[in-house]
């Protein structure tokens, strides 16, 4: 009995002290991002990888993702003579929820995480040891231009998936299904306003500062994993539950600003 | 160098009783060290007994449980980040693996301090780096990454990396491991040469025994968790310590200090 009360204050007080250390390392990586020197090429190189290098996956996640929205609303609206409204359907949806949300589950599984890798075995050979004893601060060279770099990118990876999206529907919708070109638009034109818009951009952008918290966070604290992160194995399984952690942040997080902003 | 000398010269490292324990086992047990401006400071010690750790207080990357870690004066177990990075400025590293970003090229490794850390123009910067290639007869390999280099090659690009600003105080964690003879009389050649060069205070981690003793000014060993005697290399050697002279004996062969003893072999 002793032992099973001991074995969860040590579970307790180990995680407790990983939130402590990852809430001050995301508080110390804001306060590298605003204060100066500024570095512009460290945040391009990043918002190249994060962003860039993303956009062929958003665009055929983006693309298929509408089809399907146009191929299930048109079975479910047809039932109520509403084919009409496919446009309006496929766009809410996707500005609203699908666009933020899948495109971040396609940046955590592109670029989160190569981050964790990235940070985890320069952790794990000493590299981030030699910046901090050559006075080169890790959090300002390394975190800060990720940092940077992801809540830019994140949005407009978001709008990319969301025009994609809606384009994908019409290719379904309009092309296949006959569904009126124009009453496809005009719908989409009708029912969406700008706190739609707004909800989307508001989830990208705190989509975006939570995987890349995750991901350089997981990485940069990877001797401190529980069970070990030491060596390949080490950075593998911490890579992997990175990915877990930040997907189901995002998916929590999705509900709570849903929750709040509608 | 002896206890007098020591309390005159100008110290720049000091240890005094530090302590460190890693779970329940108890690495560190009180360790009294002093380095003194320009000298080189071997520690040696089996393998295990906690030589890099000392070297890890001395960067600041561990905080001992007790005791002070001053440099320049300065204790940085109880300083702030910022007071530490200061600390910092005046360091080279040359780390056992050596340490090297290996996603970037060699010439990027070395220049990484000088574009962080001065405001030289791209141009300063490449002139600097080349003169540090030349320095470590490193020719053509700038473009090259850090797995296309053998160990020797690297060991040298790292302390190139460690040299570059001139620091004042230089680490290195087991320069020679893993290198051969020749490789390693090639590091020995090139410290000696950057030292008499840039002037610079160097703390060797090694059990390069007994090679090591000749650029060595003191020589401390590490047993037990403490300094067992922090001595020039020849008073080691003749020191009459049980654990000195038990190491110098498994690492250099029996010493025989009377007519006496080696008769009675």
């Amino acid at each position: 009995m002793f032992f099973l009360f001991e074995k969860i204050g040590d579970h307790i007080l180990y995680y407790l002290d990983y939130a402590g250390r990852i809430t001050i390392f995301l508080g110390q990586c804001l306060c590298r991002v605003i204060t100066p020197p500024y570095k512009i090429f460290p945040v391009l190189q990043q918002i190249n990888f994060i962003g860039a290098r993303s956009i062929f996956v958003i665009f055929f996640t983006g693309g298929f993702t509408g089809m399907v929205l146009a191929l299930q609303g048109y079975y479910t609206l047809r039932k109520f003579g509403s084919e009409g409204l496919l446009g309006s359907a496929v766009a809410l949806s996707l500005l609203r929820e699908l666009g933020p949300v899948l495109a971040a589950l396609m940046v955590i599984g592109r670029a989160g995480s190569a981050i964790t890798a990235e940070i985890g075995i320069m952790r794990n050979t000493e590299q981030i040891d030699a910046l901090e004893c050559m006075a080169v601060d890790p959090l300002r060279y390394l975190m800060a231009p990720k940092f940077i770099a992801a809540v830019i990118s994140m949005p407009l990876l978001t709008a990319i998936f969301d025009v994609v999206g809606i384009f994908g529907g019409y290719l379904v919708g309009g092309l296949m299904l006959g569904v009126n070109g124009g009453t496809y638009f005009q719908g989409m034109y009708h029912s969406v306003d700008w706190n739609d818009i707004e909800m989307g951009l508001i989830k990208s952008l705190v989509f975006g500062l939570l995987i890349v918290w995750i991901s350089t966070a997981k990485g940069y604290f990877l001797n401190w994993e529980r069970g070990g992160g030491f060596g390949a194995e080490g950075v593998s399984r911490t890579t992997t539950s990175s990915v877990v952690l930040a997907s189901v942040t995002v998916l929590v997080w999705d509900y709570l600003l849903s929750a709040i902003l509608l | 160098m002896t206890k007098e000398t020591t309390d005159v010269c100008p110290v720049v490292i000091e240890l005094v009783g530090v302590e460190k324990n890693f779970d329940s086992q108890k690495v560190l047990a009180g360790v009294d060290l002093r380095v003194c401006e320009g000298t080189t400071t071997v520690i040696v010690g089996g393998s295990g007994e906690g030589k890099s750790v000392i070297l890890k207080h001395m960067l600041g990357l561990v905080k001992p449980d007790a005791g002070q870690v001053k440099i320049f004066d300065r204790d940085i177990a109880k300083a702030t980040a910022r007071e530490l990075k200061d600390v910092r400025r005046d360091f080279g590293v040359l780390f056992q693996n050596v340490a090297l970003f290996d996603s970037m090229t060699i010439f990027d490794n070395v220049a990484l301090p000088l574009r962080e850390r001065t405001h030289d123009s791209p141009q300063q910067i490449a002139i600097r780096v080349e003169e540090l290639f030349d320095m470590m007869d490193l020719p053509g390999v700038g473009a090259k990454y850090p797995a296309q280099l053998s160990g020797g090659m690297q060991k040298r690009v790292g302390l190139a990396r460690a040299l570059s600003l001139n620091p004042k105080i230089v680490f290195f964690d087991e320069p020679t491991t893993g290198l051969d003879v020749h490789k390693s009389n090639e590091m020995y050649r090139l410290f000696h040469h950057t030292q008499a060069r840039v002037g610079y205070t160097a703390v060797i981690v090694s059990h390069d025994v007994p090679k090591i003793f000749k650029l060595s000014d003191q020589v401390a060993l590490l047993a037990k968790g403490v300094i067992q005697g922090q001595l020039s290399p020849e008073e080691f050697q003749r020191s009459e310590n049980p654990l000195i002279r038990e190491f110098v004996e498994t690492t250099m062969g029996p010493i025989y200090s009377s007519e006496r003893e080696e008769s009675a072999l």
